[in-house]
């Protein structure tokens, strides 16, 4: 298990080598999530239509191990864009990965651009 | 407890009579007149009282035939009911040579130390003044006085005359008495009000200058017990009037004035012994901000729970005189609560939830508690399914399936009222069988299918649709299952077709959306077999029709639902439930079961039956027809969803891959599979 979770790591934008074409923008539910294979990794990607950004993390619930985040619901607490985990509702910062209402460690956030109509992921290699 | 055992024989369905030795009931708690009220009412409920009886003998040789009280005077009865009240379990005291009481109980002084100071007694075996006290709250000071003595506070003592005020809810009649509940003239004056027709009766007794209470008794309505009970403790002032303490003021107010008026050191909660202060001051500290923050910061209210009306009000006081709004918001993105969200909703005929957001919201954009509050509500009342707007459902509904701890769902088709044909039954298993589900028999008595990854779900809908199952809606906050017995269908003591109308009231209110899930049972006898009482509406056929029950939940509290109407007929139970569920449904906090709703309801049952039944809001046609809407408007929504390549689309784990999840991991059990075990988190 340790070794699932060590292969999800934060990617600065300056640090982005590889930007993955992930799928069109009209995949993603507007204000909801969508997941999206890249290699050996699942990343939810989500389409805050409210706020007019996309944010991407790894797709993998730092809590129970489960691939779920994508299917989260999002939205904000005092202000910080987050997505809740499905299964007990634990939220994270869409922004920064950070467990907003316990005590899990941070998840991964994934640098995400928009082009011709199509969701881009950032990654180093 | 002698009232309590005759009102269990009267619920067997036999005639109970009460024999009483003293010339009153609860002799002393209750003077002649309260008394004689209380006697009436166990009279209008089929208890015969007895006064003044002494048994000189039991009749009968073999068994029971009577009793006879004197030569002339014998009471033909069947069985026999002692009620011999509390005897001091006092033997190991006995053994050891302590000091006992001429009738039992082992002797204590003030400081709670038997006859061996190195040993302490308390509670029911003590016999503090001549006097065993049955009481939960001299047993609470007594226990404090014995430990702080054991840890050497040799200044707490027990006081002299211990309080003997009690409130207890005798066969569901409220009886209460405080301080000095009867005196003769030349010790007090008392203030009478007596109201035979309702069988209420309130007395208070106060010094003769008028300014003190001294005691008082209340008999069917006990309310203002706790406030009483407080003037009393503390001493405090008498308003001018002090009749309006029993009947009311005529004009504006409330004679008592406010909760805040109390003395820091009133003890509000007399189990967990926390004063007036201490919740003021857990609320000044800025520790606690609500009712639940008090609570978990003084434990108030967590023992018997009598004092929680007072709580609630000082609570509530503070918190005002501190400028805080007391407000039930449903979360910080609205300025509202969930019944007053309905009404703007349904008023402005929003239909997506941006629009309710950007109108009513904070600024903020949504999250997990408002999004489904409002997709709830917009079920409610647009009849919309959760397909609708499915980024706002919470994930179950957003999927139309049950998440599992693996991320897989589960599947339960409606059976409804649990009837189910051999031919259906093969076909779920032979669809389970197919994708490899794990099956069970669900405590709703359907038939769940586990382990369904995401792409799965719509091709098990496509063939359980095609052999003419539907939704079960078992993911959403909306109707369940209407559990049913055999019914007189098949089972030889059933009084009405328990499965036939179960089947019915399935069919009427599947889909409709609600605060939290709705169940409902149906049994055919009062033997209960479908548990129905456990419901959140529930039928027991009787003679002449079915007695409705409402409000009933297992769960973490488990609650018993209450009798709202008897011997109605199948139109009229259809009619009450609807009309039950439509004003649950608009006026519920969110995620509030029925139980807790009607708990927290002003006025309880009472205040329910008289808007279901008497229609005293005039909102019944209302609530009928709303709920009519939605019965009409009723579709299934895994049907649509299968239906529509775009809502097909939502069903597949990546958007770029037509792969499945690969982190998914099964195990073998018992000829089935689960999901491999959690494994600890570091």
């Amino acid at each position: 298990m340790d070794i699932l979770i060590s292969t999800y790591k934060a990617v600065r934008e300056e640090d982005v080598n590889v930007w993955f074409k992930a799928a069109p923008t009209e995949a993603f539910p507007k204000d909801g999530g969508a997941c999206v294979k890249y290699k050996t990794l699942q990343i939810a990607v989500y389409n805050f239509d409210r706020l007019g950004k996309w944010y991407a993390c790894q797709n993998l619930s730092p809590e129970k191990q489960e691939m779920v985040l994508s299917r989260g619901m999002i939205g904000d607490h005092n202000g910080i864009p987050m997505v809740a985990c499905p299964l007990h509702k634990k939220t994270f910062s869409l922004e920064t990965g950070d467990n907003l209402n316990g005590e899990l460690p941070a998840i991964a956030i994934y640098p995400v651009k928009i082009q011709n109509g199509f969701v881009y992921i950032g990654f180093e290699a | 407890m002698g009232l309590e055992a005759g009102k269990a024989v009267l619920d067997m369905g036999l005639e109970p009579h009460v024999v009483e030795f003293a010339p009153k009931l609860m002799p002393r708690q209750l003077d002649a007149r309260s008394s004689k009220v209380l006697q009436l009412k166990l009279e209008s409920m089929g208890i015969h009282v007895h006064l003044n009886k002494a048994t000189n003998q039991i009749l009968g040789d073999t068994a029971i035939t009577g009793m006879e009280f004197g030569e002339e005077d014998i009471l033909d009865v069947d069985m026999l009911i002692i009620s011999a009240g509390i005897r001091p379990r006092d033997e190991l005291g006995n053994n050891c040579g302590l000091a006992l009481g001429n009738r039992g109980g082992i002797v204590v002084n003030n400081k709670m130390q038997t006859s061996d100071p190195n040993i302490y007694a308390i509670g029911e075996v003590a016999l503090y003044n001549q006097m065993i006290y049955g009481l939960v709250a001299p047993g609470y000071e007594m226990a404090a006085v014995a430990a702080d003595q054991i840890i050497g506070a040799k200044n707490t003592v027990m006081a002299a005359e211990i309080d003997m005020s009690t409130k207890l809810k005798l066969i569901g009649v409220d009886v209460a008495s405080f301080g000095t509940p009867y005196m003769p003239a030349e010790d007090g004056l008392s203030i009478l009000f007596e109201n035979k027709t309702k069988f209420t009766y309130k007395r208070i007794n106060v010094s003769h200058d008028g300014k003190t209470l001294l005691g008082g008794i209340l008999v069917g309505d006990a309310e203002d017990y706790n406030i009483l009970h407080q003037m009393y403790l503390n001493g405090m002032a008498l308003p001018e009037n002090a009749e309006e303490l029993i009947v009311g003021t005529k004009g504006e107010g409330a004679a008592f004035g406010s909760a805040m008026d109390l003395p820091d050191t009133a003890q509000i909660c007399s189990c967990e012994s926390v004063s007036k202060g201490q919740i003021c001051e857990a609320i000044d500290s800025g520790g606690a901000q609500d009712l639940a923050a008090v609570v978990s910061c003084t434990k108030a209210g967590t023992g018997c729970g009598g004092c929680k009306p007072m709580l609630k009000k000082i609570t509530e006081a503070t918190l005002q005189s501190l400028g805080i709004e007391v407000k039930d918001h449903i979360c910080e993105h609205f300025n509202y609560n969930r019944q007053e969200l309905y009404d703007i909703i349904k008023v402005k005929g929003y239909q997506t939830f941006n629009q309710v957001l950007d109108s009513h919201g904070n600024g903020g954009h949504g999250c997990e508690i408002c999004k489904p509050v409002v997709a709830s509500l917009m079920a409610t009342i647009h009849a919309d399914t959760a397909n609708k707007e499915y980024a706002i459902q919470d994930s179950n509904d957003r999927f139309l399936a049950n998440i599992q701890r693996n991320g897989t769902y589960s599947i339960v088709p409606r059976v409804p009222g649990g009837e189910i044909t051999p031919d259906k039954l093969i076909a779920l298993g032979e669809i389970a069988k197919k994708y490899d589900l794990y099956t069970k028999i669900t405590g709703g008595v359907r038939i769940d299918l586990f382990g369904a990854t995401l792409k799965q779900l719509p091709l098990v809908w496509k063939e359980l649709i095609a052999h003419g199952f539907e939704s079960g809606h078992a993911y959403g906050k909306s109707l369940r299952t209407v559990k049913t017995c055999v019914g007189s269908t098949w089972c030889r003591y059933g009084m009405d077709e328990s499965v036939s109308f179960g089947i019915e009231l399935e069919n009427r209110y599947r889909g409709i959306r609600a605060p939290h899930k709705i169940k409902g049972g149906v049994s055919g006898c009062i033997r209960e077999c479908a548990e129905a009482r456990g419901k959140d509406f529930g039928l027991i056929a009787v003679e002449g029709g079915w007695n409705l029950y409402v409000g009933g939940n297992g769960g973490a509290n488990p609650r018993h639902a209450q009798l709202l109407a008897e011997q109605i007929d199948n139109a009229s139970v259809i009619q009450y439930i609807d009309r039950f569920l439509m004003f649950y449904m608009r006026t519920a906090k969110p995620l509030q079961r029925t139980a807790a709703w009607l708990e927290s309801l002003d006025g309880g049952l009472d205040y329910l039956k008289e808007v279901i039944i008497g229609d005293t809001l005039g909102i019944a046609q209302e609530l009928e027809n709303e709920m009519q809407t939605l019965v009409n408007r009723y579709e299934c929504e895994w049907t649509q969803a299968v239906n529509s390549p775009e809502m097909m689309k939502r069903f597949n784990h990546f958007v770029n891959s037509e792969e499945e999840d690969d982190n998914l991991v099964f195990v073998p059990m018992r000829e089935q599979k689960m999901p491999k075990q959690w494994e600890k988190v570091l």
